[in-house]
């Protein structure tokens, strides 16, 4: 007589292993440390959420064109503020009649930057070059005016978010260039160049953005000849390119280090010059290793663009700080920064998400 | 033998333009020509500039007499003290508030970072807000935030915020009672000091032994018992020569104690949860960094949990944190300089400000502050090299 053995089937997992119950042990409840910081994180929660929410959202006052409206209920948030004077937040002092050339301007710099992100468009080099150079250009004369009939708009008018992305924008853009050139001055074997260069990469890096700030809007005028007039705008300017291009040249530098010598080992067999085997081989290939690091890189300065306010030209956050200091809304300050805060936080966050994507999509090859 | 006259014979010479040394000489020569004209054009422009405008160049300005108060200092300092006066002003306090954020910011950002790892869900999400949260708010937005929408509506001094009696809070400042330190407190700092010798002699005594006997020592318990055990013991023979100045309410301010002026508080506030988001991703990244075979290896020798994270997790993390850790710093350092928008009388609110505002010699006053930074930076970069030469993994 045989038989054969057949094992029970297995048991279920104890109920308290498994689903929401299982998932709570495991995840909050582990072990009596584990279970007291939860418990203090719930306090925490429930002291700090709910007050914001009925702050922001529920007691707060949406409806209404001036003070009066707020000043009735005074235990939320007066986001009516904010609603009315949100166009100068995002054109600071241009005028009204002419948000449109802002607008369009913007709207032309999204289509244009568009195609980029489409895997099947061909032509990305191209539009690259065309946002780089020719794009600039259009935008300047669409801000200023001047040309076509266009009404002139003084560059001491441009405020708000609009001047944030545009020095943002610039200091990246002019920055790349000087970079580069920076970053292979660098690795340069000629004694001169290289040390010129690391000075002068470790000079501005040394340094913090307001003392070059300070240095464009107090020392510029000083150094060029008498008669030259810059206006504000432009110190400023040359200021955070010049500072930026330091850092960017590190950021580039670290895509050039990552390429391996036999790249270079092979233009050289190739019998291509210099600039040729740089510009043909290394390059290409550094600088798409490092648009992660340039993103970061932006985002820095965009957050760091608030600075400009220090040396008096009034940007996003100087033009929300300028509202709530008006005698009319007087007072608003936390409305005022809170908004600052959500649309810096908005931009930078999306952008650092972006350059997480990118880092994991561009891993390819020279790992290890 | 057609081959062999061929090696001999010297290579055909490539024409001069075509030689790298001569173009890389021409071009470097070039270069300094070039850089030497553009200095000396600034140099001459700025000589003609500051003499049409009636500036006086050199630094002889320093030993004028400076003419206007600071709110906080941490040297003795009037109306008739000099500018130089004010630098050493602006760089104590840019030195003090760079050193107090640079502890809270280690504090929250190894807590943070830390919590950020934890296995409790609840604890690591709300580490996540966090770190996301503030790293992406601008520096400054913080700064003003916490100077005009927080510190600033507080109650005036008649009616601050009163702590047991001890703290006051209000619109100009935290106020503290302040330690006064009387005769006798001097032996207990030199019982401290003979504490921290012995600590030292005993415990490079103790590795000695440990690495000859294999005996374990309760090191951290002794130390600790040492370091605290001698200076109290002290400071309890000397009659406790401490006693506390309090703050008080004298017509429409307080006197005595210590006060952290808004602008301090505002200035660490920022700097510190800031700087804090940053550090904290260091220690992720650093302890992330350390394979988990490690662990397991530590584990497979019979280290118990908290001696894997002591000799093995940690030293290796460190290897990864520590380079971020400096530049951060370095970083916080730098950008306590925005001090200047909410007023705390640092090195550049002061110096490159008032200073120079008063004197108009912008350029010995700007290279002045720079140079400061750049030697900071450079003391640190020197540090960081030292570091990482010291703990390099040294592979077989």
């Amino acid at each position: 007589m045989s038989s054969v053995h057949t094992p029970l089937p297995d048991l279920p997992p104890p109920i308290t292993n498994v689903g929401v119950i299982g998932w709570l042990r495991q995840n909050l409840f582990s072990s009596w440390l584990n279970s007291f910081w939860t418990l203090l994180a719930i306090c925490l929660i429930y002291l700090t959420i709910p007050p914001l929410i009925n702050w922001a959202v529920i007691d707060a006052n949406w409806l209404g064109d001036s003070r009066a409206s707020c000043d009735a209920n005074q235990s939320g948030a007066c986001w009516v503020f904010i609603l009315a004077r949100f166009d100068q937040f995002m054109y600071g002092f241009y005028p009204e009649s002419e948000y449109w050339r802002v607008n369009l301007a913007g709207i032309l710099l999204l289509s244009m930057m568009a195609p980029l992100f489409l895997e099947r468009f061909h032509y990305k080099a191209w539009l690259a070059a065309a946002i780089l150079f020719v794009y600039p250009m259009v935008a300047y004369y669409l801000f200023a005016g001047g040309l076509f009939g266009l009404m002139d708009v003084e560059t001491s008018r441009w405020g708000g978010l609009m001047l944030t992305l545009i020095l943002s924008g610039v200091g990246i853009v002019a920055s790349l260039p000087i970079g580069i050139v920076l970053a292979l001055g660098r690795r340069s074997k000629m004694p001169i160049v290289k040390s010129v260069s690391i000075v002068f990469i470790e000079l501005w890096r040394g340094v913090p953005l307001i003392t070059v700030l300070f240095m464009a809007s107090v020392m510029l005028p000083l150094f060029l000849p008498e008669g030259t007039h810059f206006d504000k705008l432009l110190r400023a300017m040359i200021g955070i390119v010049l500072f930026q291009s330091a850092y960017m040249a590190e950021v580039v530098r670290s895509g050039l280090q990552a390429i391996p010598r036999g790249q270079y080992e092979a233009a050289q067999a190739l019998g291509l010059s210099y600039w040729k085997s740089m510009g043909l081989i290394i390059l290409p290939q550094a600088l798409k290793l490092v648009i992660p690091g340039i993103v970061n890189t932006f985002i820095a300065l965009f957050k760091d663009t608030t600075l400009v306010l220090i040396i008096g030209l009034f940007d996003l956050l100087a033009m929300i700080q300028a509202g709530f200091v008006d005698a009319k809304w007087l007072g608003f300050a936390i409305e005022g920064y809170v908004v600052a805060a959500l649309i810096y936080w908005i931009f930078c966050f999306s952008m650092s998400r972006y350059s997480q994507s990118l880092e994991k999509k561009l891993r390819t090859g020279h790992a290890g | 033998m057609a081959a062999e006259q061929q090696v001999k014979s010297p290579p055909a010479k490539a024409a001069l333009w075509r030689r790298p040394v001569f173009r890389s000489t021409l071009f470097q020569t070039l270069l300094v020509l070039a850089l030497v004209s553009f200095g000396y054009f600034l140099f001459n422009n700025t000589l003609h500039n500051l003499e049409q405008r009636g500036i006086s160049t050199g630094f002889g300005f320093l030993s004028q007499e400076a003419g206007f108060g600071i709110v906080m200092t941490l040297i003795p300092f009037s109306e008739l003290s000099s500018y130089w006066d004010t630098f050493l002003v602006g760089l104590l306090n840019t030195l003090l508030v760079s050193g107090l954020g640079i502890l809270f910011a280690t504090l929250i950002g190894f807590t943070m970072g830390v919590a950020r790892l934890s296995r409790n869900w609840l604890v690591s999400r709300m580490a996540a807000v966090y770190i996301e949260t503030f790293r992406n708010i601008p520096l400054l937005l913080q700064i003003m935030f916490w100077y005009f929408a927080v510190l600033q509506p507080l109650p005036g001094p008649r009616q601050s915020i009163n702590v047991t009696d001890m703290l006051f809070l209000n619109n100009r400042g935290l106020y503290l009672p302040a330690p006064v330190f009387e005769p006798g407190f001097e032996w207990v700092m030199a019982a401290l000091a003979i504490a921290i010798a012995i600590v030292f002699s005993t415990l490079r005594w103790m590795h000695k032994k440990q690495e000859q006997t294999g005996q374990i020592f309760h090191t951290i318990s002794i130390s600790l018992g040492i370091l605290i055990c001698l200076p109290l013991l002290t400071f309890l023979i000397t009659g406790l020569p401490v006693s506390w100045d309090m703050p008080e309410l004298k017509g429409f301010n307080f006197k005595g104690g210590m006060v952290v002026i808004p602008e301090l508080a505002a200035l660490l506030l920022a700097l510190s949860i800031y700087t804090g988001t940053f550090i904290a991703e260091a220690v992720r990244s650093g302890i992330l960094a350390v394979s988990h075979g490690q662990t397991e290896a530590a584990y497979a020798l019979g280290l118990r949990p908290g001696t894997t994270l002591r000799l093995v997790v940690i030293p290796q993390a460190m290897r990864v944190i520590i380079p971020q850790l400096t530049s951060q710093y370095l970083n916080l350092t730098k950008n306590s300089s925005l001090a200047t928008a909410v007023g705390y009388p640092d090195l550049v609110a002061v110096f490159a400000g008032t200073t120079l505002n008063q004197t108009g010699q912008a350029v010995e006053v700007i290279a002045m502050t720079m140079a400061v930074y750049l030697l900071i930076s450079l003391i640190i970069s020197m540090f960081m090299n030292w570091y990482n030469k010291r703990k390099q993994l040294v592979e077989r």
